[in-house]
């Protein structure tokens, strides 16, 4: 390596410390008027400055929209948007923040709960920006806080708005309910809007509310403020209004939805009315239910618990995502599918021995002896089992599956609800796809009488009736309109089906509820404008062994609830000029003339006549029965009158 | 010559060359780190995370560099010279083809721990090879013109490859740090002149082309630089780094608003506080006192390198040692003259006391170098 030779000859090499100086002087001077422009702003300016800094903290802070209303058909509300008060605090401005919080707990009830939350929180985010110590928060709590604040030093009272329906438990599977952004949601965003971001922007979590989302949200003002020192907003220099979230009015009757929901109390159940003339949801229950306000406050585990241990499963929405095997109520479709088919005409008969073979399994009717020879009306009226699997062995399960769809059965219907299911009307080649197995014979004889592969759910059912009773496509329409603009009609076009055909099914559903040997006699109407048409439906959870049929079927209420059968009922009423349509499925309520049908019966009458009907209405030996169970509804008003906000005693 | 003559005057070796390192220059660089670390704990919210942590662990290994570098003696460093320079130039092209793009510019290449940006390297590896040029050149040549067209070459090559990528900032500081240490070789100062005034008609020429297809800058240069000359145009757009900067740093007054007090800095009216504004941060909180303080300990680092260099007899170690004095004064004088409103905001970082990883590697190697001249020098 070369070592460094010493050459200090040349002029350039002399030239070194008078350059360095030179440079380094020039350094020197730079460095002075630095030092000389910090002065000049720090030491002279300074009052000028500070004075800027005071006063020219401009902030733009985001204005959350008003979130749209949800009213049902006649103008009641449903969800809206009331005053909330919280008390928010701010780090930078408390000092002591377990001083100022131990000196607020003595003023209002605060749980250690909060109070971590709160802490945690602080440690999150920036000193200066304001943290939630306790939400919905009574006004005279707020009032103790506000008077005490000098004592209490960046704590701050506010007022919020917050989502809040009046009718608890009632639409709590329609409208779902609000919740806070969580961080799950902004993660499924693709590009959130930044009023999203705002801590504890209420969005919709389930059912309406978040289906509609879009719609009812709004969209974001914006302001422009000056804030001081602390952070605080000093005075508002302009705002850009923000556009609120559109209105809703639903199809749904609020007092007919609550009569409906009183009704099914105390049973796993699900009522689903529609309007056949404009496909309008009456009614649509699901019972039992909760009370969707819990969950916009943040339910407590406890109640939680309670909610999700429950056998009946009140958070589970029966009516749409529940899903049935329809049992005796897809009688109609097979007879349908057979008469479009040709294969049988209404007074072609089947005689009913009790039993049929198909293959070598024996299928059996739900009459042990048998119905001996039935028609289409005698089949209907009395469910004969028999009459539909000879029927439909020789039709097909194609032609009967493609019936199923064209009313409304395996076919998703469009309603903003959350989990709405699709049901299923299997052919041959669904189960060839999903099973990669052959249709058997023995399927379609399941399929015919609604068992087996056959799944609809109760919003389904209630379709199916409603086309039915129209021989239109009626389809549903939760929303009737969105801010005062009228949704589509659900009246559907005619389908093409055999007007006749129709007419006899109709006929033989008249039968079912008001010929004397009609399964759903005791639940008919009397009065005469409001006949109804209807069909019983009891479905098997289990299978029957030859043994069990043998000693004689168990009768379901020797049954472990789980086990016993589904009772449905669907009917359309009044018989002459089909009003309303509706089906109801008690789960594991036992027989479908017994459980559902008088359910059905009930609600149909408090839709027909608006309101509670006359005695009248009913068969004369269910009057004082009815009598009393009137009094007793209107006597266990819902709780309408609960306490806004939640008591902190 | 005596024994103890011989020990006293010989260079030292092995790890005797420890005790003989520029002792009060290191303290003086920890120093202004601790600084740098204070403050990034401060804009942090009196957090150690997410800037002051990574920094101290940084600056530890930028210490142990600037050892390992102190060592090594600096004939080696002037015979790589020609090497690193060479090395440089690979890393821009590299970058130019392959680099990650960051706020509008090509800079970066990322190496997983750090983002290096070859740019910072070039600054020092300039510097060596220029020192080494003139050491090795004869003296009576310095002002021979083709004896001066080869270095002012060897600087507008990177020069021009850095403003491609477009960092303007550092394109300048290469100008400057090359063009001030072919002052010191001691070239005639007529060529300074002459350069002058070319520049002059250079930023004549760039302020013609705005708007013509050649335009030699991007858009946000050319706002910058009108917002730099007149700020008011637009107080909430380009122009509010400006404006809030001189906001921040004028209110800090006479001994400041106090440590993590800063509201404006808090408020997050300054942008980039943990960079290119760290200085307004540290002078709104600890006001004139702090940032005079800041000013003085740059000065003495400056003031350490210029006795180093004039102690020595060797000519390299002289001018490289100059230069690098001179990179460091460049860094921090375009930066606080872009915080107080005095030069157009280019994005230049406060050196040692910014935030990021390979300009303050880069910088303690840089005083590694000046420190192996230091240990090193002929006595």
């Amino acid at each position: 390596m070369k070592r460094p030779t010493q050459k200090s000859e040349g002029r350039a090499y002399k030239r070194l410390p008078r350059r360095a100086l030179v440079l380094g002087g020039l350094q020197a001077v730079f460095i002075g008027g630095l030092a000389a422009r910090m002065r000049y702003m720090q030491v002279d300016q300074a009052d000028e400055y500070r004075l800027l800094a005071e006063e020219n903290r401009i902030n733009i802070r985001l204005i959350p929209p008003t979130r749209g209303r949800i009213y049902d058909r006649n103008g009641q509300i449903i969800g809206q948007n009331s005053p909330s008060y919280r008390i928010v605090i701010v780090r930078e401005d408390a000092g002591d923040i377990d001083k100022v919080i131990a000196k607020l707990s003595e003023l209002i009830p605060l749980t250690q709960e909060e109070i971590d939350r709160a802490k945690t929180e602080m440690r999150r985010s920036a000193p200066f920006l304001p943290v939630t110590l306790a939400d919905q928060v009574t006004w005279e709590d707020i009032s103790k806080v506000a008077v005490n604040a000098p004592a209490l030093p960046g704590v701050i009272p506010e007022v919020g708005s917050t989502r809040q329906y009046p009718r608890y438990e009632d639409f709590a599977h329609v409208v779902g309910y609000v919740g806070p952004v969580s961080d799950y949601d902004l993660s499924q965003i693709e590009d959130p809007e930044p009023v999203l971001r705002i801590p504890r922007f209420q969005i919709g979590k389930v059912g309406l509310e978040a289906k509609q989302e879009g719609s009812l949200r709004g969209k974001a003002g914006a302001k422009r403020v000056e804030v001081n020192a602390t952070g605080r907003v000093m005075r508002e220099l302009d705002r850009q209004e923000g556009i609120a979230g559109a209105d809703l009015q639903l199809s749904v009757d609020a007092d007919l939805q609550q009569y409906a929901q009183a009704r099914l109390a105390g049973e796993s159940a699900a009522a689903v009315v529609i309007d056949c003339e404009t496909g309008d949801i009456r009614a649509i229950s699901s019972a039992p239910s909760f009370d969707p306000n819990l969950f916009v406050r943040g339910i407590s585990v406890a109640d939680y618990r309670v909610l999700t241990n429950d056998k009946y499963r009140p958070l589970a929405n029966k009516t749409v995502q529940g899903t049935y095997p329809p049992g005796s109520t897809f009688k109609m479709i097979t007879a349908l599918a057979a008469l479009e088919a040709g294969v049988i005409a209404p007074s072609s008969t089947v005689y009913c021995p009790g039993h049929l073979k198909v293959g070598s399994r024996r299928f059996h009717c739900w009459k042990r002896g048998g119905h001996g020879t039935v028609d289409l009306e005698t089949s209907l009226k009395r469910s004969c089992d028999v009459y539909y699997y000879d029927v439909a062995l020789r039709v097909g399960i194609d032609k009967i599956s493609d019936m199923a769809r064209t009313f409304g059965l395996g076919v998703k219907h469009d309603i903003p609800m959350s989990a709405v299911a699709a049901g299923l009307a299997p052919n041959q080649e669904w189960k060839q796809r999903v099973h990669g197995q052959d249709w058997l014979v023995g399927d379609t004889a399941n399929a015919s009488i609604g068992q087996g592969f056959m799944l609809a759910s109760p919003l389904q059912l209630a379709v199916m009736t409603a086309r039915i009773a129209t021989g239109r496509a009626v389809s549903p329409r939760l929303v009737r309109s969105v801010n005062g603009v009228e949704e589509p009609s659900g009246a559907g076009e005619p389908l093409a089906v055999n007007r006749n055909n129709l007419e006899q099914v109709r006929h033989a559903m008249w039968t079912v509820s008001n010929d004397r040997r009609g399964t759903a006699y005791r639940s008919r109407i009397i009065a005469d404008d409001f006949r109804m048409a209807g069909k019983t439906g009891t479905s098997q959870v289990r299978n029957i062994t030859k043994a069990e049929r043998a000693a004689g079927v168990i009768r379901n209420e020797d049954l472990p609830w789980e086990r016993r059968d589904h009772a449905l009922f669907v009917s359309f009423a009044p018989y002459d000029k089909p009003k309303y349509a509706i089906a109801v499925v008690v789960e594991h309520g036992g027989g479908g003339s017994k459980a559902a049908a008088p359910v059905a019966r009930d609600i149909m009458l408090q839709a027909l006549y608006n309101g509670t009907p006359p005695l009248e209405a009913y068969p004369a030996a269910d009057r004082e029965r009815i009598k009393e169970q009137q009094i007793q509804l209107e006597g266990d008003p819902r709780p309408k009158a609960r306490p806004d906000a939640k008591d902190r005693a | 010559m005596s024994y103890l003559e011989s020990t006293v005057k010989s260079t030292p070796s092995g790890f005797r060359k420890i005790l003989y390192l520029n002792w009060p220059l290191t303290l003086l660089l920890i120093s202004v780190a601790s600084a740098g670390f204070l403050m990034l704990f401060s804009v942090a919210g009196g957090s150690w995370t997410p800037w002051a942590e990574p920094q101290m662990e940084r600056f530890g290994l930028g210490l142990t560099v600037m050892f390992i570098v102190a060592m090594v003696p600096i004939w080696f460093w002037r015979n790589m010279s020609v090497l690193a320079y060479l090395g440089s130039i690979a890393l821009l092209v590299f970058v130019e083809l392959f680099g990650t793009v960051g706020m509008g510019a090509q800079r970066w290449i990322d190496l997983g721990f750090m983002r290096l940006q070859p740019s910072e390297l070039m600054k020092v590896t300039l510097v060596m090879l220029l020192a080494a040029y003139y050491d090795w050149l004869p003296s009576q040549k310095t002002s021979r013109p083709i004896w001066v067209i080869i270095p002012v070459l060897l600087i507008l090559i990177p020069t021009f490859m850095v403003l491609r990528q477009p960092d303007l900032g550092t394109s300048i500081l290469l100008l400057a740090a090359g063009g001030g240490l072919m002052f010191l070789a001691g070239v005639h100062w007529a060529y300074f002149a002459a350069v002058i005034a070319a520049g002059v008609g250079l930023i004549a020429t760039v302020f013609n082309s705005r708007g013509t297809e050649w335009q030699l800058l991007k858009d946000y240069q050319f706002r910058r630089i009108d917002t730099f000359l007149d700020p008011s145009t637009d107080p909430l757009g380009a122009g509010y780094h400006i404006t809030q900067s001189k906001i921040a740093l004028g209110s800090g007054g006479w001994n400041g608003r106090g440590f993590m007090q800063g509201t404006q800095s808090r408020l997050n009216f300054l942008p980039e506080k943990h960079t290119d504004f760290i200085f307004t941060t540290l002078a709104e909180e600890f006001g004139f006192v702090g940032g005079i303080t800041l000013l003085v300990l740059y000065a003495l680092i400056l003031i350490f390198c210029m006795v180093t260099a004039l102690s020595t007899k060797d000519r390299f170690s002289s001018l490289v040692t100059l230069g690098i004095a001179l990179n460091f004064f460049l860094f921090f004088a375009v930066n606080m003259s872009m915080v107080m409103g005095l030069a157009p905001v280019v994005g230049v970082p406060l050196p040692m006391v910014s935030y990021g990883g390979s300009a303050m590697l880069v910088l303690m190697a840089a005083f590694g170098i000046v420190q192996s001249a230091h240990i090193h020098r002929p006595r």
